[in-house]
């Protein structure tokens, strides 16, 4: 892979090797005291940076955005490598992407920092001022909402608009910030740990087109399939779910305020519908692999009843689940009598978006280590959730919100970035978060996956209590919105 | 992963003292102002001839203590490995880099985002391999380090080599400061010199005084961290530290060499600096980290500017500072 050119040799007559892992020549020369000056077609042949976020998805270019713009880190070179094309938007299309994110509060407070949020803003974007959650074997519900419906809790973007603003904020940038698009990588060649003094102390990475580059700091943000963190042989938990996600564009059968996130826990998997608009919502339906099949070929019609009847039907409830939740909703209100919420029922759909229909299989994964000498992972790479708490691209966001505030601190002491020690800091942080909300996401998911009585009645008490309690739902929404 | 290695050899550095040389140490470290005992009465007679010469040196005009050369040749390829002899002096890149930075910055300077020392030239007095070199250079500075060790010099310039910031920036120079102030008088003089933990194994502190203040422009910085002389710095810096806990390689440091902050002040004041703040640190040997204290009696660092030679005639004897604060 490495070409070793002759020209720079036969001119210099001290006869020097390229900078490569054999350049114990150089070191010689180091030794008789004279300064090893860089020659100009080594250094542009395999240019050194300082930070390479491999992924320029949602979280890696938020990532390279975010490096860029803080002001201990100007100067630094920085990287970012995406294999697919510029995503770039001049104009918000008339129908919706299906794909679409929940982004927290805190992910927006990001987004701003980095001036996408104001773009995003401007395009499409659709805040939600309350989350209704309920079962579907029994009468059990929570809602979450801010006080008085003032303040928007969440919102709904769609992931393509997240990052064509970006992209545009990344294109603003001074030239120390580079993107390579339709770049993909092929092999990454690990440095040896820092005392072994001959060999490059830097990570190299190899382009399909050839080109080698070389990093100090490498930002791993590729997804779930992570090749970064594969060819770094991290240990990852790991499993599929037997669950894939049907996701649409519905139009809803008649325009409302649509500022209400709608969840229901089915025994074969939650749905959920997500508001784009006032007359079109998202649907994101979690379910076996063979039904999401099956709803995939239904025709148009028959997808629509199905979802309808998937929200408004209550042929899972059973006698005994009725009487008991009727009988811990009267305990709980005993107790509180204030609390609890008049249950809503959501819109009803008519219709679908054109060719709209999807579906993609789901997994959770988290890998035990986030970091290495020299690398780092962030977002998917790191971690994996099912998609019924609306928390995948906000755990991915608070990771670059961390990561970046550590590596500002490091370069402001003079640190070099791929240190270990401040990258420790940053894997332990992120794990103190991110591990409890993914176990909680975890344990919600299979704690819902069935209709047995004695899991419903636990589950029915639960939630109806949580629901009266709103120091404990403030605590769920504010550890969710960071 | 690191934390593991750090308590790796701490436990062994426990384990591996005998039951009676820890003994024997402690009577030692209590007995100490009693007795003479085998291993310091020598030290102690050395220190009785000296008695009427300054400090634990003898004046000699050089600052290069030949001993202390060689027992840092042999450690010379240790440098660069963060959990290895130097380990402790990695972690205080973590005080020592912040103090000299900010303490540089407070000049008024124009803000250079992400460079703040762009523009000084700073001198690195004893820089072995380049471990504080190199974030100073990092952070915009001209730095030059010299160290009379052929090795260390040798080592620093390998681990710059690569990094095509640093090798702009740093460069390393195998001589003394005696060597280095000769040639430079009057050429090119610094805005700043640093000299972390070196003036504990320096022969001759006069000339060291004089050598910086050659080489530094008027109202230049001198930073020194250095250890105090005190009954707890023996205690903690020579007995728990390179003989019980081996934080630090055996015979690294010579008690009598150390200087009290006063001591330290009065040298540099009477040699045209002025000195302006002095700040303790303390190392956590089960956390391998360094932090700020009121305290200087074991480890401490200060900052001193070289005075102006107007106001160098106008200066007087130091004693302005309570001798309390710094016992």
């Amino acid at each position: 892979m490495h070409k070793l050119t002759k020209a720079p040799l036969a001119l210099n007559g001290l006869g020097r090797c390229l900078i490569t892992e054999k350049h114990l020549s150089a070191v010689n020369i180091i030794r008789r005291g004279l300064v090893c000056s860089e020659n100009r077609t080594d250094s542009s042949k395999t240019e050194v940076y300082d930070v390479i976020i491999s992924g320029g998805g949602m979280v890696g270019s938020a990532m390279a955005c975010s490096l860029g713009m803080d002001p201990n880190l100007s100067g630094k070179k920085i990287l970012l490598l995406e294999a697919g094309h510029k995503k770039v938007m001049d104009r918000v299309p008339d129908t919706y992407s299906t794909r679409v994110s929940s982004i927290s509060p805190g992910s927006a407070t990001l987004l701003s920092g980095i001036g996408a949020w104001e773009q995003i803003t401007r395009m499409r974007c659709k805040p939600y001022k309350r989350m209704q959650v309920w079962d579907a074997c029994s009468d059990a519900l929570i809602t979450f909402d801010k006080e008085d419906l003032l303040d928007e809790m969440a919102y709904i973007v769609e992931n393509d608009i997240v990052v064509a603003a970006i992209t545009r904020q990344l294109d603003a940038m001074p030239e120390n910030v580079q993107v390579k698009y339709k770049s993909k990588v092929v092999k990454y060649t690990w440095p040896m740990p820092h005392h072994a003094a001959e060999s490059i102390p830097w990570v190299k990475v190899t382009l399909a087109n050839g080109e080698t580059l070389q990093t100090k700091l490498l930002i791993g943000a590729d997804g779930p399939n992570s090749m970064v963190r594969q060819k770094l042989g991290i240990p990852t938990v790991k499993w599929n779910y037997d669950q894939s996600a049907v996701v649409a564009v519905l139009h809803l059968s008649e325009p409302t305020e649509n500022n209400v996130a709608w969840q229901r826990f089915l025994p074969t998997g939650p749905i959920a519908m997500l508001p784009l608009s006032d007359t079109e919502s998202s649907l994101v339906w979690s379910t076996s692999h063979h039904l999401a099949e099956e709803l995939l070929e239904l025709d148009e019609e028959s997808f629509i009843d199905a979802i309808n009847s998937a929200f408004w039907s209550n042929e899972n409830h059973s006698d005994l689940i009725e009487t008991a939740g009727a009988l811990f909703r009267g305990a709980l209100s005993a107790i509180m009598p204030s609390a609890g919420s008049p249950r809503q029922l959501p819109p009803s759909v008519a219709g679908i978006g054109p060719k709209s229909r999807v579906m993609f299989p789901l997994g959770v994964g988290h890998a035990s280590e986030y970091i290495r000498h020299r690398v780092a992972l962030i977002g998917d790479a790191a971690h994996r959730v099912h998609p019924l708490a609306g928390q995948g691209v906000n755990l991915g966001f608070g990771d670059v919100a961390c990561l970046t505030h550590i590596l500002s601190q490091a370069a402001f002491n003079g640190k070099d970035l791929g240190a270990i020690q401040h990258l420790l800091e940053y894997e332990t942080e992120r794990q103190r978060h991110n591990l409890p909300m993914m176990t909680a996401i975890d344990l919600m998911k299979r704690l819902y996956s069935t209709n047995a009585a004695p899991a419903v009645l636990l589950r029915t008490f639960g939630l109806q209590a949580t629901n009266m309690l709103p120091t404990l739902k403030e605590q769920i929404m504010a550890y969710a919105s960071k | 992963m690191m934390y593991s290695n750090k308590l790796g050899r701490l436990m062994f550095g426990l384990r591996g003292l005998e039951a009676t040389s820890a003994r024997g140490a402690f009577q030692r470290a209590a007995a100490r102002s009693g007795f003479s005992w085998a291993a310091v009465r020598k030290q102690r007679t050395l220190w009785q001839q000296r008695m009427h010469q300054t400090g634990g040196r003898s004046a000699v005009h050089t600052t290069v203590d030949p001993g202390e050369v060689k027992r840092f040749q042999l450690l010379a390829n240790k440098w660069w490995d963060e959990e290895g002899e130097f380990a402790a002096l990695h972690a205080m890149n973590d005080l020592r880099v912040p103090f000299v930075r900010d303490n540089l910055l407070n000049v008024q300077r124009e803000r250079h985002p992400g460079q703040p020392l762009a523009g000084l030239r700073i001198l690195d007095v004893g820089c072995g391999g380049g471990l504080l070199s190199e974030p100073l250079g990092r952070l915009g500075a001209t730095v030059s380090g010299v160290d009379p060790v052929e090795d260390s010099v040798r080592i620093a310039r390998l681990h710059a080599a690569h990094d095509p910031d640093l090798r702009d920036r740093v460069s390393y120079r195998a001589c003394t400061l005696e060597e280095l102030s000769d040639e430079e008088q009057g050429v090119t003089q610094f805005d700043a010199v640093v000299a972390s933990e070196v003036v504990e194994h320096l022969a001759d502190l006069d000339t060291f005084a004089i050598c910086c203040s050659r080489v530094l422009k008027p109202g230049g910085s001198l930073f020194i961290t250095t250890l105090n002389k005190t009954n707890l710095s023996y205690a903690l810096a020579i007995v728990v530290a390179e003989q019980l806990l081996h934080i630090v390689p055996r015979g690294t440091h010579d008690w009598e060499k150390f200087i009290s902050p006063v001591e330290l002040e009065r040298l540099l004041e009477s040699n045209g600096f002025l000195v302006q703040s002095v700040q303790g640190m303390l190392y956590n040997p089960l956390s391998g980290a360094w932090s700020w204290t009121n305290n200087t009696e074991i480890n401490y660092a200060l900052h001193a500017v070289k005075q102006d030679d107007e106001a160098e005639a106008g200066s007087t004897t130091p004693g302005g500072h309570n001798e309390a604060a710094h016992s």
